[in-house]
């Protein structure tokens, strides 16, 4: 059914026809509104049987979920940004106990300065963690991999993180094609899990293991992800199958059939960069993209392979490894490791939910075609207030907060769209 | 041949079993019992909270009629009992972490409620660390939402997995590793800690009990009704650590039975709130006799004798007294 809707409401609705069990969750923006939306389906007996846990913090909502999931009920949460921090320590444990628990991370920056906006920080943070990481590139996106996401995770008997783009897609209202209940459960079979508590057949869930075995279990926690780079294109043609989409899969390639220039990102900047490539096209640039859907298991070939043809390439993305810079970026050069004639750019950006526009991006993207891009690229980066920073740290001891400083410099407070 | 008996001797509730009826007789003391935490786990000798534990989930199981599942916050428990590939625990049991258990088990709560399982029972249990400290706040949201959980608390006063430091339920004057028996107020000092019972009873919940390890029938008895009351229920076990008190492992009853006696750990048990009963203190005893079989309070007697310190800890266990009426005609 085609219903305009907000991203948020349309991810609750997709939630909800995948049947969970137990849902908890704590509040932070930008995920408020999927919780609140599902909140009012379990409390007006819309979807049922489901038990709604209002918890009280993020590290409950993920022991909850565990609870739930060890004991036989599908589980699902929903979080951003400090919240997916909050909750760490329970997130690897749900990816070590192998439960198949469903989180949304509806992305947004990790303070200090404290930053309600998008980025891909939080959930670039949890990408060693052992959960299985989508990035939807779109609200449509965003829904069809939720339903993906419970069919992989149980299918897998491993935890499946859906990340979409904070208020760019969470808050957008856009005409979306909603499942019907029937294409979701022809689609999504009731959960079968692995391993239960049940008092029929009592086992020990979570035992100590030492030396002698830890490396083992670690393998098969290895092993078990990187089946996850057969299944899900497995999962995405079935997918289309019933719900007759194309939807999910690992890499999604965009005019890249004899592109010398990629563009690699991931999540709903890719709109723009494919736009930027439209008119890069225009101009005769033989550019094309490539977004990266499935971002754990890191799919290595299909990456390679997407690009074959490719002299440069510039990875876009809204993260920063502090001390090195890019993530992706790392993650790509591992895929194309010894090609070396290869010329590679990161450009970070989009941080802390800095507009990332078609001009900036073309800037970025001409300047790395003429060879003159920094490697590790800063989009946008007011060069003159770090400078001016930087110099007054130099002089004075006492220099104060740092982002104070910074917005003391900026002036009036806001976004610097160019 | 049914003349009532009266055992002047100990108190109606620690009398042995063989001269009760068997309706009367501990769980633990039939050879039917679930045995949930088995034989073979890892314990030091003297251990309180594998007594405890093995008590209290035998109750449980019985209670059940064995439709139980739990979680067990990491602590002395968890690892004593599950070293890799060895489990002595016979019911359905998860680890988790730390400071979760309760939130666990408000998951696994859930999970029953919505398959329809309302038979299926939930325990949570973890030590004080993983209660009073690092665990609050799951608790306190398990208790706020008065989840169908019962949470059992093994207090052996630190934490002991890792070496003996000081939790918020580490008594004042204790020496542990954290809390060194040197300078003008040696070991744990006076004026911290929690009162964690009074904590869950502030919450509202339906019930909350205190019990020791020298008491089976109370603990047991204690454990079946939580079990028979749907919503968030709290025992706060009292486990003596002959390692982290320095106690001899045969002195683990006696220090249980000592402490509830001298009326340093009350044994009370609470309704919404309200304290409803309390255990007797049967022979007032002064702290000097709870004190001095450990080394944890050795700082105390020598070289120099701190009569000061010992002072002030009578005190408390007076306050104790006269706070719930541990001498009072009513009691139990």
């Amino acid at each position: 059914m085609l219903k305009q809707t907000e991203g948020s409401h349309a991810v609750a609705e997709a939630v909800a026809l995948c049947r969970p069990e137990v849902i908890c969750a704590y509040p932070i923006s930008p995920q408020t509104h999927i919780v609140e939306a599902l909140g009012e389906m379990v409390k007006s007996g819309a979807l049922a049987p489901c038990e709604f846990i209002n918890v009280e913090s993020e590290f409950a909502a993920m022991s909850v979920a565990i609870g739930a999931s060890a004991a036989g009920a599908r589980s699902y949460t929903a979080t951003a940004s400090q919240g997916l921090l909050f909750m760490v320590e329970a997130v690897y444990n749900a990816a070590g106990l192998g439960l198949p628990v469903v989180m949304t991370v509806a992305n947004r920056a990790i303070g200090a300065p404290i930053n309600i906006w998008n980025d891909h920080s939080d959930s670039m943070s949890q990408r060693d963690c052992g959960w299985i990481q989508l990035f939807a590139e779109t609200n449509q996106e965003a829904i069809d991999l939720h339903i993906q996401a419970f069919r992989l995770a149980e299918e897998l008997s491993l935890p499946v993180m859906v990340c979409m783009d904070g208020f760019i897609l969470t808050h957008a209202y856009e005409r979306l094609e909603l499942p019907s209940q029937e294409q979701a459960d022809r689609y999504l079979p009731p959960f079968e899990p692995r391993q239960m508590l049940d008092p029929a057949r009592p086992v020990t869930i979570g035992a100590m293991v030492g030396p002698e075995a830890f490396t083992e279990v670690r393998y098969l926690a290895h092993a078990k992800q990187m089946q996850a780079l057969e299944l899900v294109p497995e999962l995405a043609r079935g997918f289309k199958n019933v719900f007759g989409r194309e939807s999910g899969g690992l890499v999604r390639p965009y005019r890249m059939e004899d592109a010398e220039i990629a563009v690699i990102a991931l999540g709903s900047v890719l709109g723009t960069i494919k736009d930027t490539v439209d008119d890069m096209r225009e101009d005769g640039v033989k550019i094309g993209a490539l977004g990266i859907t499935t971002f754990r298991p890191f799919p290595l070939k299909e990456v390679r392979d997407a690009l074959t043809r490719v002299r440069l390439y510039v990875v876009v993305e809204k993260s920063l490894a502090i001390g090195i810079g890019g993530i992706v970026a790392t993650d790509v050069r591992m895929a194309l490791a010894g090609r070396l004639h290869l010329r590679g750019y990161t450009v970070i950006a989009g941080l802390g939910g800095r507009a990332i526009t078609k001009a900036s991006l073309r800037r970025a993207l001409s300047a790395a075609i003429a060879g003159r891009l920094e490697r590790l690229h800063f989009l946008d980066l007011n060069r003159e207030i770090v400078d001016q920073v930087l110099a007054h740290e130099k002089e004075v001891r006492r220099s104060g907060p740092i982002a104070e400083a910074v917005l003391r410099n900026v002036g009036v407070v806001g976004a610097k769209i160019r | 041949m049914h003349q009532p008996i009266k055992f002047y001797q100990t108190g109606t509730h620690t009398i042995g079993n063989r001269l009760l009826k068997p309706e009367q007789r501990t769980v633990q003391s039939d050879r039917g019992r679930s045995n949930s935490l088995n034989c073979g786990h890892r314990a030091c000798q003297g251990c309180g909270e594998a007594l405890g534990a093995r008590y209290a989930i035998d109750a449980a199981m019985d209670a059940t009629r064995r439709q139980l599942i739990a979680a067990n916050a990491t602590g002395c428990l968890e690892v004593f009992s599950t070293p890799y590939p060895e489990s002595s625990w016979q019911i359905p049991w998860l680890h988790s972490l730390f400071g979760n258990a309760a939130a666990v088990a408000t998951g696994m709560a859930a999970a029953m409620k919505v398959k329809n399982r309302s038979d299926v029972r939930v325990i949570a249990q973890g030590g004080d660390g993983g209660t009073t400290d690092i665990g609050l706040g799951g608790l306190s949201g398990m208790f706020e939402r008065n989840d169908d959980v019962l949470y059992i608390c093994y207090d052996n006063e630190a934490y002991m997995n890792t070496g003996v430091q000081r939790s918020s339920a580490t008594p004042p004057a204790a020496r542990t590793a954290t809390t060194a028996a040197v300078g003008d107020e040696p070991g744990n000092v006076f004026g911290q800690g929690k009162d964690m019972p009074a904590i869950a009873m502030a919450h509202g919940i339906p019930y909350v009990a205190t019990a020791t390890v020298a008491d089976l029938h109370d603990l047991e008895d204690k454990v079946a009704k939580a079990i028979a009351i749907r919503g968030a229920k709290y025992i706060h076990i009292f486990v003596p650590c002959p390692l982290g008190w320095g106690a001899a492992a045969h002195d683990t009853i006696r220090l249980a039975r000592l402490a509830k006696e001298t009326g340093i750990f009350p044994v009370f048990e609470a309704e919404r709130g309200e304290v409803t009963g309390v255990l007797r203190i049967r022979r007032k005893t002064p702290v000097e006799e709870y004190l001095k079989p450990q080394r944890r309070f050795a700082h105390l007697f020598a070289p120099t004798p701190r009569p000061d310190v010992i002072a002030r800890i009578q005190a408390i266990a007076d306050r104790n007294i006269r706070r719930y009426g541990l001498l009072d005609e009513g009691a139990r």
